[in-house]
């Protein structure tokens, strides 16, 4: 593997970390399997793109795909607090809707943003190389990010969230409204994976309308490659797990497609991320068995 | 201090299985003072809490707190008015969260939750000092996982956890049923050593009439959703398990009796 094809993968491994740490909040936090991340990642990179090309700030236009992120998942809660409809349909339901109306914002299934000013354009040029330069700033985002989320759960209004997902009965009881906090960790799920949508589309320069197909596969095996390695040992290792789960994740998927050895194409890609989550899932229980 | 005003809570209206759980019940508690209260399987004990906890809204009826119209609120709203504990050791504490986070968690009971750090130095300080009240050895295993505890030191933390934020009414749904002889009575002692200390108004669902006699000032009988025994006072005194026995059996067959005449 090339050196840049390895900071290639760790760029796209920190981009998605956002979509890991959107992820661990859903599933793991407040256990609630939302889909909605496939269509709330193009949505981001959709709005991004868009409101770029039209000459708005890039740090405003990231910030507008976090919005718009959070709405996604507002609707999904809605549907399923307000509605009561099983939380993995209520998911389903929004990121089938986004995939229209990430075709409605675009007006068409693809946008370039080449040579667009974009939230990383002040910072090539400055002696470093651009194959450095995306992961070095993306990676300060995700630690900013990383902090952020972490401060947060170990807050009261954070463990009044993960006591909703871990015995709502109880949360209940002690006074926390649950549906709200399925509304405000949805909203925040997803407006981190917005975040990250905004982020791909910047780093490689367009948004298309199928780039979200799978993305909640990648996020969960970010988050279980992480849970793997580092156990359960606390919120901020959960969370630097999601990270590095993420960035592993990149890495292996690189090494599997360029080594010659295994004959392996691009298209081959779906197949080898379904293969390595099967691992992920599969060896901690093997493990515990003894087997492994 | 609690007032039941002619409550009715029926559960699958309009079903064939539709059951009357409570029918007309009416029930002043004074503050400060321990009720009992015993009946069979389905005659309406939980569901008596329920309706105070606002896990049951009634039909028809008023249940006020104080001077609080809490009838219609939803359990969350009305919970720092209300502590409780469960029956199930596992329901009533977060088993995922560690003994400190619970705490935290039971601390902020019917007040806002920011975003300050749920463990602070001098919070954390606090909760030690309360579990290590308990004599149970856990001060020093604070940061455990909930669910690495027995049944009866969760339910001894959650006794705690039901004192922290300082509701005047503590709601106990047979909190010893699932505990061996020795922890229920550890638990029993300890239940009785908070509500004397902190003056707590207390309701006590439990199976055993031993301990419906033995604890509190009052004993309630409830059977099919009405109140069928309200003792209190010398009467309750001189009373014993034996004429518990005996009227529950009365009670019981007095309603094969009517079923029997329906049938004949």
């Amino acid at each position: 593997m090339s050196q840049i094809a390895f900071w290639g993968a760790v760029e796209l491994g920190l981009v998605y970390a956002f979509i890991a740490v959107g992820v661990f909040l859903a599933f793991r936090v407040l256990d609630f399997p939302d889909l909605t991340v496939d269509g709330s990642f193009p949505l981001g990179a959709a709005v991004t793109a868009v409101l770029i090309i039209s000459g708005i700030n890039p740090w405003l236009a990231a910030a507008v795909a976090m919005a718009a992120g959070a709405a996604a998942g507002l609707v999904t809660a809605l549907l399923n607090v307000r509605f009561r409809i099983l939380n993995l349909l209520a998911s389903i339901l929004t990121m089938i809707g986004l995939f229209s109306i990430n075709l409605r914002i675009m007006g068409r299934p693809n946008v370039a943003l080449i040579n667009a000013e974009t939230m990383l354009s002040p910072f090539y040029g400055l002696g470093l190389r651009d194959f450095y330069v995306r992961p070095f700033f993306v990676g300060i985002l995700v630690v900013v990010a990383v902090v952020l989320v972490w401060r947060f759960l170990e807050s009261d209004a954070g463990l009044a969230m993960r006591a909703t997902g871990a015995n709502a009965r109880m949360a209940r009881a002690q006074g926390v409204e649950t549906s709200s906090q399925i509304y405000l960790g949805m909203a925040l799920s997803n407006a981190l994976v917005a975040l990250g949508g905004a982020l791909f589309a910047q780093t490689n320069g367009f948004a298309d309308v199928t780039s979200g197909v799978g993305t909640i596969v990648v996020g969960l095996a970010a988050v279980i490659i992480g849970e793997t390695l580092l156990g359960a040992r606390g919120i901020l290792i959960a969370l630097v797990g999601c990270v590095l789960g993420s960035i592993l994740y990149r890495i292996a998927i690189q090494l599997a497609l360029s080594s010659d050895v295994l004959g392996l194409r691009a298209s081959d890609l779906n197949l080898v991320t379904a293969a390595l989550v099967t691992v992920a899932l599969v060896l901690p229980r093997l493990r515990r068995r003894g087997v492994a | 201090m609690i007032n039941y005003k002619d409550i009715q809570v029926v559960f699958g209206k309009g079903t064939p299985l539709e059951k009357q759980a409570l029918n007309g019940v009416s029930l002043t508690i004074d503050e400060g003072s321990f009720v009992t209260v015993i009946g069979s399987n389905g005659a309406g004990k939980s569901t008596l809490l329920g309706v105070l906890a606002g896990d049951v809204i009634p039909s028809g009826g008023q249940v006020t707190i104080g001077d609080t119209d809490v009838t219609r609120k939803g359990t969350a709203a009305r919970a720092g008015l209300v502590a409780r504990v469960f029956q199930d050791p596992l329901a009533g504490s977060c088993g995922a969260l560690s003994i400190e986070e619970n705490l935290a968690l039971a601390a902020r009971r019917g007040e806002s939750r920011g975003l300050t750090p749920a463990l602070g130095v001098k919070r954390r300080e606090h909760f030690r000092e309360r579990i290590a009240e308990l004599g149970l050895g856990l001060e020093d295993r604070m940061g455990d996982r909930m669910d690495l505890l027995s049944g009866g030191q969760r339910q001894a933390v959650s006794l705690v956890m039901a004192t922290l934020a300082g509701s005047k009414v503590l709601l106990l749904d047979e909190h010893t049923a699932a505990l061996d002889p020795g922890m229920a009575e550890f638990i029993m002692n300890l239940t009785q050593k908070f509500v004397s200390e902190r003056k707590l108004t207390t309701l006590m669902v439990t199976h055993s009439m031993r301990q419906a006699l033995d604890f509190g000032h009052r004993t309630i009988m409830l059977h099919a959703g009405e109140i069928v025994l309200d003792v209190s006072g010398d009467s309750r005194k001189t009373l014993q398990v034996e004429d518990l026995i005996a009227m529950f059996r009365r009670i019981r067959g007095q309603t094969l009796d009517d079923d029997a005449l329906l049938i004949g």
